[in-house]
């Protein structure tokens, strides 16, 4: 809703000579949406309906066959969030049939924005009655990828962008249909969404990637897919962000016996249950690699079957500068702690009424934070009792 | 790109809008190099050929050929407004943005709000809606004016209650400069108590500045290029409070030093919603993550650094430093202390070659020193800007919403009370159609209410913070 980063963006593309946006691809307005979701939904967003939707279309005519949307936005803000949900919505409204799937950026934990948290959870919660399923990064994570991983000094939001789309490239780049075959996949964002959203209460998706390395630390490594795999399964089940720091302690749990009470968040050998979970493999030799591990029934919840939540996706043709890599994108509780801080402080923030105002003024009232609140408990617990 | 309009009223607000219109085109001057009027400068000028006789003139893109400022000049008195037009600046003003009046308001309020405030409202409307329609979309009003004197307080104030009526969906930002304890006009207690009330109900972000830091943070500049210490020479085009390169080269006057602070507060405030950075702030989001309850809207400033050394290198620990100095006393713009008080939300504005590693690093390090209300334990807005302002390689402007304003009302309320209980020089507002005492007993009140809410807040501070218990849902 402000030209500057649209500008910006386009002539960034435009600058690679090797692809660029639409000429008329693109609509912005003046005066952004004050880090309001409020005005991004209420105010923006039935203003610039019409001209929106029409972008929309045209983009939708020019395809022969639609599988999907896929939508990226942040939370933090007005405009990404507030007006990324309500065109979501316009989307389920207009679209029957494609698939929505919207990659949505967790703000930092220490604040970007003083009233993300709010933005955050009537995001979230729009987002889960109109979309199909949601791609979390973790600008936390992805920070601390930078550092650690990628040993980069002084991190920008350029570094943090580039790791964010390796990670985007690494699931959507094309790969074979099936074994042995030669054709590519048509439909990944539907292929994906088949596996890993069995059930609508559950639609949280995380990405991991193995290795992740500045060019340097590369020279010197190799790796097999045997050990790539190894890390890889035990950061899905130790809930770890990234390749470094993986706590090798958590382990499955040896029976199913249900526990009294609630499962508290902060057990120390937390162990993330999976719901359905899609490995992709890019790489030489790939047909060697060992899956067995991804298939045990351990990792997941009970009422669907290894067959059913495992799904595995491959190509010889490697990713990036990485001779092999691995991508995971996993329906589990990776967010469940996440959600569960950014509820609580929103809450806490809601009970002493403030900035509330800033809200009300445009439309958006105590009741809809309630019924925000209400929906994203409900997932949390639906989530957390996944160990059961 | 959104533009806004600068209105300044009164001798103090004249002055200091002066020194903005000033140092405004030197760091146009200084980014812009190809003198093309683009999107930046549009936000707080117009281009306008000047051959073209009447409004027909404007011109939206392409060279600049004349750069006319977005301001309005209200004056009750001649002399500032003048001088204005016979100094160096003449040209940056349109002789149509102009409203004065001979006599002054004699450093009453009741004249500059009643007196003045019908007598020109008409004429006010007109200017501002004349302003308004050369702005492609306007987002701002920043009102410059001082609080002691009568025409800025009190014609000042009348402004803010026609701007909400009459541009409702513009944001109201006013800088406002509190008299000092040494204050030489009588009446400014008078004249404060019944602005403040004024400002309360309508203003939506008020930055109160007063005198005396502005003086102490001189002192501390001054003692700093006195010192002659070994190896250490300042750029002098860094000084905040320099207007070296700008295009008054006349001597400069007693208060520029302390105005060029303020116009440089105001230049870091816009900057991120005139240039490119990778984190933008524009300026609707300030009052959107910075106003908690519609009456808690006064933000402390604090702007670091105040010079540049010669040396180029900038290692990180400068930068660290500059980051711990906007926390420190001796920066605010105003007499507080927010380091001891409670925070209630901050923004920090980062201009210049910093990274978002270095912005929270910081911010990592300094939290812990400092006390934030237990519903906001994580208020920080950040934002960054790619372009430094003149001379330096990078700066950044904090403004915090925090309990330690408390002091400077509460001093304001007892100058005010010691006077009016003597029911000194009253008569002077009485006597004007439209006063009467019941205005000066609700100013008070509206002051005490306001106190009694950051009183309320600073309680919270010694408490632990209360959880209210999570929604359980059924599973």
């Amino acid at each position: 809703m402000e030209p500057k980063v649209i500008n910006q963006t386009l002539s960034k593309a435009a600058h690679s000579g090797r692809w660029k946006y639409g000429q008329h691809s693109c609509f912005c307005q003046k005066q952004g949406s004050g880090n309001n979701w409020a005005y991004g939904y209420s105010v923006h967003g039935p203003r610039h309906e019409d001209s929106i939707m029409n972008l929309i279309q045209k983009e939708v005519e020019k395809c022969d066959s639609l599988n999907g949307f896929f939508i990226i936005m942040s939370m933090a803000g007005g405009t990404g969030s507030g007006l990324g949900a309500f065109v979501t919505q316009n989307l389920q409204d207009q679209y029957s049939s494609p698939l929505k799937m919207n990659q949505i950026i967790w703000p930092y934990g220490t604040g970007e924005v003083i009233v993300q948290n709010y933005n955050s959870i009537l995001t979230l919660s729009h987002l889960y009655r109109s979309s199909d399923a949601l791609l979390v990064h973790e600008n936390d994570a992805v920070h601390k990828i930078c550092a650690k991983l990628m040993n980069i000094k002084q991190i920008s939001f350029r570094d943090i962008n580039q790791v964010l789309a390796h990670q985007l490239g690494s699931v959507f780049q094309p790969t074979y249909s099936g074994e042995g075959s030669f054709h590519y996949r048509r439909n990944p964002l539907g292929d994906l969404m088949e596996n890993l959203v069995p059930h609508p209460e559950f639609k949280m998706l995380g990405v991991r990637n193995i290795p992740q390395m500045s060019e340097n630390s590369l020279a010197y490594s190799t790796f097999t897919w045997a050990g790539l795999l190894k890390h890889l399964r035990q950061m899905l089940i130790s809930n770890a962000k990234m390749e470094e720091g993986i706590d090798w302690q958590v382990r499955p749990p040896l029976s199913r016996l249900p526990t009294l009470g609630k499962m508290s968040l902060n057990k120390e050998f937390h162990f993330n249950t999976s719901i359905a979970n899609l490995v992709i493999l890019r790489g030489k030799d790939v047909h060697s690699a060992e899956l067995g591990a991804f298939k045990d029934p351990a990792l997941y919840t009970s009422w669907l079957e290894p067959v059913h939540a495992f799904s595995v996706w491959k190509t010889q043709r490697a990713f990036s500068k990485y001779e092999k890599s691995a991508a995971l994108v996993s329906n589990s509780q990776f967010l469940v702690k996440p959600l569960d801080m950014i509820v609580g402080k929103a809450w806490n923030m809601f009970a002493s009424k403030a900035y509330i105002h800033q809200y009300t003024k445009f439309g958006i009232e105590e009741e809809d934070f309630l019924d925000s609140f209400t929906l994203l408990e409900q997932v949390i617990a639906s989530y957390c009792n996944l160990g059961f | 790109m959104t533009q806004s309009v600068v209105i300044q009223v009164g001798q103090c607000g004249n002055q200091i809008g002066c020194c903005f219109w000033d140092l405004a085109l030197r760091e146009h001057a200084a980014v812009n190099q190809k003198a093309i009027y683009d999107e930046a400068i549009s936000s707080f000028f117009r281009n306008v050929d000047t051959r073209v006789v009447g409004d027909g003139g404007s011109i939206s893109r392409g060279k600049i050929c004349s750069l006319k400022a977005r301001a309005v000049l209200i004056d009750m008195e001649e002399g500032v407004v003048n001088e204005i037009l016979q100094g160096p600046l003449r040209d940056v003003f349109d002789s149509k943005q102009l409203i004065t009046d001979i006599s002054g308001s004699g450093n009453n309020w009741a004249v500059g709000h009643k007196v003045f405030g019908s007598l020109y409202q008409e004429q006010i409307l007109e200017k501002l809606r004349k302003s308004a329609e050369h702005c492609d979309c306007l987002q701002c009003f920043f009102i410059i004016h001082s609080m002691g004197g009568g025409t800025g307080s009190g014609l000042g104030t009348f402004l803010l209650k026609v701007l909400e009526d009459e541009f409702p969906e513009v944001y109201r930002f006013v800088t406002s400069v509190y008299p000092s304890g040494e204050d030489d006009v009588i009446t400014s207690p008078y004249n404060s108590m019944l602005a403040m009330k004024e400002l309360n109900e309508h203003a939506d972000c008020v930055l109160p500045i007063d005198n005396q830091s502005l003086f102490d943070i001189i002192s501390k500049i001054d003692l700093m290029v006195n010192s002659g210490k070994l190896g250490t020479t300042i750029k002098p085009k860094s000084l905040v409070t320099s207007s070296v390169g700008a295009f008054k080269k006349r001597q400069e006057k007693p208060f520029d030093a302390m105005n060029n602070i303020v116009a440089n507060l105001l230049l870091n405030l816009t900057s991120s919603a005139r240039f490119e950075g990778s984190l933008n702030m524009d300026l609707n989001e300030i009052s959107m993550n910075l106003v908690p309850f519609p009456q808690l809207h006064y933000l402390v400033s604090s702007l670091t650094p105040l010079y540049t050394l010669a040396d180029v290198n900038i290692p990180s620990r400068r930068l660290d430093q500059m980051f711990s100095d906007a926390f420190s006393k001796d920066h605010q713009l105003i007499r507080a202390d927010p380091k001891h008080s409670l925070y209630l939300a901050c923004a920090l504005m980062v201009r210049g070659n910093v990274q978002i590693s270095d912005l929270r690093r910081n911010i990592e390090r300094l939290k812990p020193s400092l006390r934030f209300v237990s519903w906001n334990q994580e208020g920080w807005k950040t934002s960054l800007c790619s372009v430094p302002p003149v001379g330096h390689s990078h700066s950044l402007l904090a403004l915090a919403n925090n309990t330690c304003v408390k002091p400077t009302f509460i001093e304001l309320r007892e100058r005010f009370t010691r006077l009016y209980r003597k029911r000194a020089h009253l008569h002077h507002y009485l006597q004007i159609e439209g006063m009467e005492e019941s205005c000066f007993t609700e100013a008070m009140s509206s002051l005490s209410a306001l106190i009694q809410e950051y009183n309320q807040l600073d309680a919270t501070k010694s408490m632990p913070a209360e959880e209210l218990p999570r929604l359980s849902v059924a599973v």
